[in-house]
C-alpha cells in the first residue's frame, strides 16, 4: 500500500492531538500487557526454582527410609525412625542391576561449636559415595576416603549454611569444631545446593564418615543400622522394575512374611518433583488466562473509544472522503490508529512489567525469569488485538456516506 | 457559447456535460424528485453562479457534480469522463485530480495546522510529507496567511480559514472548483475579498468554478447564473455588465 507512510503519519497526528484521551485508551492494554508479563516472569520463576531443585536432588534418585508408617505394634511412627535398614541391606542394593550408585545415610541433629560459635545443625553421615549420588561438588578443600570411613575418623565436610553461620567468613578448612566434646576436623566445603523442594535448606548440613556418625555421635542400638539409603539408578525408564526388585530384596532380607508390612518405605523424589513441576505449569497456564482476559478487555476498550472517535470525527471523515480519499484510505487510518495505540500501549507496559518483575525480585526476592518469547508473544498479541478491535470501528468509518458525513455537526 | 473573455470556446470539451440528469430520493412517503431532468453544459474558464431557494435542488445538484452522489437517471460527464462508469477507485482519483472543494463552513480539519489541512488532499496521492508541505506553504503564500501555517485553524478568522480552505482545494491544481456558499458564514467585507480571490483565479489561472450562493451580489461576481426551482433550471443567462460593476 503506497499510503501507508501517510496514512502512519496522519494517524499518529490524530493520536497526539487527543493525548488524554489516547492515554486513558491505551491504559487497558498497558494494564493488560504487563500483567500478562508479569505474571509470567513470576511464573517461569516459580518453574525454574522447581526445577533447580529437581536438578539439585540428583536426578533418578530413590530413597528408601527405614521404618514403615505403620509398624506392627499398631503404632505410628514417622519413617526412618526405626533403624531397620543396615549397611548389609545397602551394600544388597548396590549388588542389583540397573543401580549407579548408592549411598547409606545416618543422620541427626547436633550441637556444633567453633570457637564462641554455636549452631544447632543437621548432620549426615554416609559414605564418599553420597556427593557423588548427589551430584554435590566440593568447592574447598577435598571429600574423607574409605579408611576414613573404617576407622570412623572424626572428619566432616561443611555445607554452606553451617559454614557462614559457624565460620562467619573464615575459611573452614582445616579449622576444627567440636560436637558435644569431640573434635571434628573440616576436610572440605561442598557448594551450595539451595532449598529442597520441601523447603529444606539443604546447606544446613555437616557431613561425616557413617561409621562415626553410628559410633560417636549418635550412638544405635544395633550395629551398622542407616536410617534411609539413596539410591541413584542408571535410567529413569528403569525406575518402576528397580523399585520392585528392591522391595522385593529387602522383605526377603528382612525375612517379611507374605501380608506382612514393609519395614522401609520409598520414595521416588524425582516423581514428586515432577509433580510440582505440572503443578506450576498448571498455575502458569491459569494465571496466562487470567492475564490475556485483561488483554481482551484492553481491546474492547480500544474498539470502544475507537467508536466514539469515528462518531465525533464523522465530518472529518467526510471532508476527508470529499478531497480525494477512498474508502480503503479512511479504513487504513482508523485501523493505523488502533494498531498505533495497541502497540505503544503494548511497550509501555512491557517496560511496565519487566520493571515490575525486577523490582519484585529486587524487594521480596522472588525468582523470576523474563523470557524473550514473552515479549514478543506480547507484542504481537497487542497488535493483533489492536487490528482485531480497531477493524469494526474502522470499517464503520469508510463506510460512512460523504455527504451525510460532511453534514454532520 | 460564451466563454468568460467573450471568446468562442465551444470547441473545448465541456468540464461539465450534464444531460437530462434525475434524482429521487426514497421518502416514507414515495420518492421525492429533488432533480428533475437537468441538462447543463459548462465550458472551461467558465464562473458560474448556481442559483435558487432551499429546497429547489441545488445542493443536490453540487453533490452529483462532486461525485458524492449519483444520479438516479442521466448522464454526467466531468472532464470528458462519464462519471457513472468510474469505480471507486477512478471516482477519488477524478475528485483529487480534477475537483476542487471550497465549503461554507470551510471544513478544515481543526486538529492539523493550517499547512498540513491545505497538505491534506496530496497525501491520498501519495506524495511524501516534505514536498507536499513545501507545496502547501506556496499555496499559503499566494492567499497571504504563509505566517500562520505552524497554526491551527481556531487560531485565524473565518475570511482567513475559507482562504486556507480555497488554497486547499488549489492544491491539485484542479479543472473545476465547486464552491458551496462559500460566503455564507461571512461577513459582506471578507465575502467580497473571497470572492475577489475566486474572480482572480477564474481570470489569471482560467479555473472554471461552479459557486452555490443565494445572495444576489455574491452570484454578481459569477459570468452566469444558473437559477433552480423546484429541481429544474428555470433560468441560465450571463450575468449583465451593469449588474456586474460594483457600487
Amino acid at each position: 500500500m503506497t499510503l501507508f507512510p501517510g496514512m502512519f503519519h496522519e494517524a499518529w497526528i490524530a493520536m497526539g492531538a487527543n493525548r488524554l484521551r489516547t492515554t486513558l485508551t491505551m491504559l487497558g492494554m498497558i494494564i493488560g500487557v504487563a500483567s500478562v508479563v508479569l505474571m509470567v516472569s513470576v511464573v517461569q520463576g516459580a518453574q525454574s526454582t522447581v526445577q533447580e531443585s529437581i536438578n539439585s536432588l540428583g536426578n533418578n534418585t530413590l530413597v528408601i527410609l527405614s521404618g514403615s508408617a505403620m509398624m506392627t505394634g499398631g503404632v505410628r511412627t514417622d519413617t526412618g525412625s526405626a533403624p531397620t535398614l543396615t549397611m548389609a541391606d545397602a551394600e544388597a542394593i548396590g549388588e542389583l542391576s540397573g543401580i549407579a550408585a548408592y549411598a547409606p545415610i545416618h543422620m541427626g541433629m547436633a550441637q556444633l561449636v567453633y570457637g564462641s560459635l554455636n549452631w544447632n545443625g543437621r548432620i549426615f553421615g554416609a559414605t564418599p559415595g553420597y556427593l557423588d549420588v548427589r551430584f554435590w561438588p566440593l568447592v574447598a578443600g577435598e571429600n574423607f576416603t574409605e579408611s576414613d570411613l573404617r576407622s570412623a575418623t572424626r572428619v566432616a565436610l561443611i555445607g554452606q549454611t553451617t559454614a557462614e553461620n559457624l565460620f562467619a567468613g573464615e575459611d573452614p578448612v582445616g579449622k576444627t569444631l567440636r560436637i558435644g566434646q569431640a573434635p571434628f576436623q573440616i576436610l572440605g566445603v561442598l557448594d551450595r545446593k539451595g532449598q529442597s523442594f520441601d523447603g529444606n535448606d539443604q546447606d544446613d548440613v555437616l557431613i561425616v564418615p557413617l561409621t562415626t556418625a553410628q559410633r560417636q555421635i549418635f550412638g544405635t542400638p544395633f550395629q551398622g543400622s542407616v536410617r534411609a539409603i539413596l539410591v541413584r539408578i542408571e535410567r529413569a525408564e528403569l525406575m518402576p522394575q528397580i523399585q520392585t526388585a528392591i522391595v522385593d530384596l529387602l522383605r526377603q532380607r528382612h525375612r517379611l512374611r507374605e501380608g506382612q508390612e514393609n519395614d522401609f518405605s520409598l520414595r521416588d523424589l524425582a516423581a514428586i518433583a515432577q509433580f510440582a513441576t505440572e503443578t506450576t505449569r498448571t498455575l502458569s497456564m491459569l494465571l496466562g488466562a487470567i492475564a490475556s482476559v485483561s488483554l481482551i478487555v484492553g481491546g474492547i476498550g480500544i474498539m470502544n473509544i475507537m467508536l466514539v472517535s469515528v462518531t465525533e470525527r464523522t465530518r472529518e471523515i467526510g471532508i476527508r472522503l470529499a478531497i480525494g480519499a477512498r474508502k480503503i484510505d479512511v479504513l487504513t487510518q482508523f485501523l493505523m490508529e488502533a494498531i498505533l495505540i495497541s502497540i505503544a500501549g503494548c511497550v509501555i507496559g512491557l517496560t511496565l512489567g519487566i520493571g515490575g518483575s525486577i523490582l519484585l525480585h529486587l524487594s521480596v526476592e522472588i525468582p523470576i525469569v523474563i523470557s524473550g518469547s514473552s515479549v514478543i508473544v506480547a507484542f504481537f498479541v497487542a497488535a493483533a488485538t489492536g487490528i482485531f478491535f480497531g477493524f469494526y470501528p474502522a470499517r464503520k468509518a469508510a463506510r460512512l456516506d460523504p455527504i451525510e458525513a460532511l453534514r454532520y455537526q | 457559447m460564451l466563454g468568460g473573455d467573450g471568446k468562442i470556446i465551444a470547441r473545448d470539451t465541456p468540464v461539465i456535460a450534464i444531460r437530462n440528469l434525475y434524482k429521487d430520493y426514497p421518502t416514507p412517503a414515495g420518492a421525492f424528485p429533488a432533480l428533475k431532468g437537468i441538462s447543463l453544459t459548462v465550458y472551461p474558464g467558465e464562473f458560474v453562479a448556481v442559483m435558487g431557494p432551499s429546497g429547489s435542488g441545488k445542493s443536490t445538484f453540487m453533490n452529483i457534480l462532486g461525485c458524492l452522489d449519483h444520479p438516479t437517471y442521466g448522464d454526467y460527464e466531468l472532464n470528458g469522463k462519464l462519471v457513472s462508469s468510474l469505480d471507486e477507485e477512478a471516482t477519488a482519483r477524478l475528485r483529487r485530480r480534477t475537483l476542487g472543494f471550497v465549503f461554507q463552513g470551510f471544513n478544515l480539519l481543526p486538529r492539523m495546522t493550517l499547512e498540513d489541512n491545505v497538505a491534506l488532499p496530496l497525501v491520498y496521492s501519495g506524495v511524501p510529507r516534505e514536498r507536499r508541505l513545501a507545496k502547501a506553504r506556496r499555496l499559503l503564500e499566494k492567499v497571504g496567511l504563509a505566517r500562520y501555517a505552524k497554526s491551527l485553524p481556531s487560531r485565524i478568522s473565518g475570511g482567513q480559514q475559507q482562504r486556507v480552505a480555497i488554497a486547499r482545494a488549489l492544491i491539485n491544481r484542479p479543472k473545476l472548483i465547486l464552491a458551496d456558499e462559500p460566503t455564507g458564514n461571512l461577513d459582506s467585507r471578507t465575502s467580497e475579498k473571497i470572492m475577489a480571490l475566486f474572480t482572480k483565479l477564474n481570470r489569471r489561472k482560467g479555473i472554471t468554478i461552479v459557486l452555490v450562493t443565494h445572495e444576489t451580489d455574491i452570484a454578481l461576481h459569477a459570468r452566469r447564473q444558473v437559477r433552480f426551482l423546484d429541481g429544474v433550471i428555470v433560468q441560465d443567462a450571463p450575468t449583465r455588465k451593469e449588474e456586474g460593476t460594483q457600487p
